[in-house]
């Protein structure tokens, strides 16, 4: 486990349970006792720190290289998962991947962005940044949730679209913008669940929903903090500072409506915990397809678009 | 020394009096005011087209006299409270209004084209270089909301650096909002012509000038959904001049027609017969 600048005193005392219990093979029951009393020291400061982390903080919870990842959800979450691959027009983007699921009673279609784990398979997904081509996979798949009045449940995790100039070249610009028209008129429902990193337009391109959910250490922003720092601040060192200043955790968010509802993650973050993510995920996601099911597709429409109307803040 | 191999003196060069003489902000190029200003603001030496103000846009598209503005105020706020290194947006904006007159990056508006009732939406780049924030979705989905209930055709110039930093996501938020209103006006065949003028980029691109049933650019303006200092970064290589250029997006299939702007309005006039049921 990868541990954080400010998980400090976490990491100290898991060398100190990894120094014991080195030393002692079979320890005596002294030393389990002492071993059992730095656990709760452990899970008592992690507590304490997860409690209060600031934005820059989380931003880095939400990064963290152990953190699930779309193919952790769908392993963790769906009894059933058919991958379907490309966008019928150029590629098979691995930014982007999607297919058939089944959470619970619900049969839908799941889409999401694909950070990848090992070094190859982040190559391999442009770390998570998508390209046209993903986009326009994800619209396809969206559009065959329609067809087949399926639910779509999009999960978010990506830096942003992926910024390279063959993507400019097939039209990030118009891939996004489509999938935005397309998903605010999409007949049937939309539960988006923001996972891990919100970024910009990449986040949104997938982003419209009926409801948006938001694990309680993940970010949502319009830019990433160090490209807003050296943009307003002209230093991008100043990430912290920027990162207060734009408002993109889960808590910010929900007072700013942008989002419905926060997922508590487990003690330590997400990270430390799968099972747990996963139950409560599942659980959550669950709770709002069964709510949507009950309710028409055109008043489904009706109030997305009018959630999405009313979002601003002008005078 | 005679008179005749006398060096002539070097006369000189008459300093270009900044009344009568406009520098092209592209090429350099020095152009009589008056010139510059019956050519549109358009460089005759290199067809730059100028940024123009809302209501030097307004002036040359509608017909005299006919535009009614709609939304017009609403104004910005300030939802997060924002301040950077330089100090709060909120002074930010209250200055940039004053500079501008405006209350926002976009006036909206009903008005005639050669007879023909529209809805119109222009960006100022002037004002916090067209950035897309809370009002400016808001003039945007009120103006979209016009255009459906009076079945006028909707024509949008955009002009942006993309989404406005300063109200973080919730400038983010205004991406779908405005498609959402366009998809209403899709459903029920109003038409919707999107226009773009340098620069359209950013979010701005990635949302509403992206999708309408026409794509129109100005000669060589900007269009593009990253930075080109980031592309750069990204993929270690330096990019041509003609990258994300309207003729490059011509080229590449994301724009309908190039349309200078002693044409635009005759163009828009000829595309809308088409497109009314």
């Amino acid at each position: 486990m990868t541990n954080l600048d400010f998980e400090k005193p976490v990491s100290d005392i898991e060398s100190r349970i990894a120094d014991l219990k080195q030393m002692h093979p079979s320890p005596s029951s002294e030393i389990e006792a002492e071993i059992r009393k730095l656990k709760e020291d452990q899970i008592a400061n992690l507590k304490r720190i997860y409690a209060d982390l600031t934005p820059w903080q989380t931003v880095q919870v939400a990064r963290h290289p152990d953190r699930p990842l779309i193919r952790d959800f769908i392993a963790g979450v769906c009894s059933e998962f058919i991958e379907l691959h490309g966008d019928r027009l150029f590629g098979d983007d691995q930014g982007m991947i999607g297919g058939f699921a089944t959470i619970g009673k619900h049969r839908v279609v799941l889409i999401g962005h694909q950070k990848g784990r090992t070094l190859e398979e982040k190559i391999k997904c442009n770390f998570g940044q998508a390209c046209p081509e993903g986009y326009r996979k994800a619209l396809r798949l969206m559009k065959l949730a329609e067809k087949y009045h399926l639910p779509v449940v999009s999960l978010i995790d990506t830096p942003g679209a992926f910024p390279g100039a063959d993507a400019e070249e097939r039209g990030q610009a118009e891939a996004i913008a489509r999938n935005l028209m397309e998903m605010a008129a999409l007949h049937t429902p939309i539960v988006v669940i923001i996972t891990g990193e919100g970024g910009s337009g990449g986040a949104i391109g997938i982003g419209v929903g009926d409801t948006i959910l938001m694990l309680s250490h993940a970010v949502y922003s319009v830019i990433s903090p160090e490209g807003c720092a050296s943009i307003l601040w002209r230093d991008g060192t100043k990430a912290a500072e920027a990162a207060n200043a734009l408002k993109i955790t889960a808590k910010s968010l929900l007072s700013l409506k942008v989002i419905d509802e926060i997922i508590p993650e487990p003690v330590g973050g997400a990270h430390r915990d799968y099972p747990s993510t996963m139950k409560v995920v599942g659980k959550s996601i669950e709770r709002h397809l069964d709510k949507l099911s009950h309710t028409s597709t055109h008043k489904i429409v009706k109030r997305r678009f009018e959630k999405f109307a009313a979002m601003g803040r002008f005078k | 020394m005679g008179w005749f191999i006398k060096k002539q003196q070097p006369v000189a060069k008459p300093e270009p009096r900044e009344d009568i003489w406009i520098q092209c902000p592209s090429c350099k190029a020095h152009i009589f005011k008056d010139e510059w200003e019956k050519d549109l603001k358009v460089c005759k030496e290199c067809n730059y087209h100028e940024r123009l103000t809302w209501k030097e846009r307004v002036d040359i598209l509608l017909d005299p006299k006919s535009f009614k503005e709609i939304a017009s105020r609403i104004s910005f706020n300030d939802p997060l409270k924002f301040s950077d290194a330089k100090g709060s947006y909120a002074s930010k904006a209250a200055e940039n209004r004053g500079k501008t007159g405006l209350n926002e990056s976009i006036v909206t508006g009903t008005g005639k084209l050669h007879g023909v009732r529209v809805t119109v939406a222009v960006m100022d780049f002037r004002f916090l270089g067209g950035s897309l924030a809370s009002g400016t979705g808001e003039k945007f989905l009120q103006a979209g909301m016009f255009a459906l209930k009076h079945k006028q055709p909707f024509i949008v110039f955009s002009a942006s650096g993309g989404a406005r930093m300063h109200e973080g996501i919730i400038s983010l938020m205004q991406m779908p909002k405005t498609c959402a209103v366009l998809a209403r006006l899709r459903e029920a065949k109003v038409p919707y012509i999107s226009v773009m003028t340098d620069p359209t980029t950013g979010g701005v691109s990635a949302s509403y000038a992206m999708v309408g049933d026409i794509h129109i650019a100005e000669p060589r303006a900007l269009i593009g959904f990253a930075g080109r200092r980031v592309i750069e970064e990204t993929i270690k290589q330096k990019l041509p001049d003609s990258f994300q250029t309207a003729e490059y997006l011509l080229a590449h299939g994301f724009v309908d027609i190039i349309v200078a702007r002693k044409d635009m309005k005759d163009t828009l006039h000829r595309l809308m017969k088409y497109c009314s049921r």
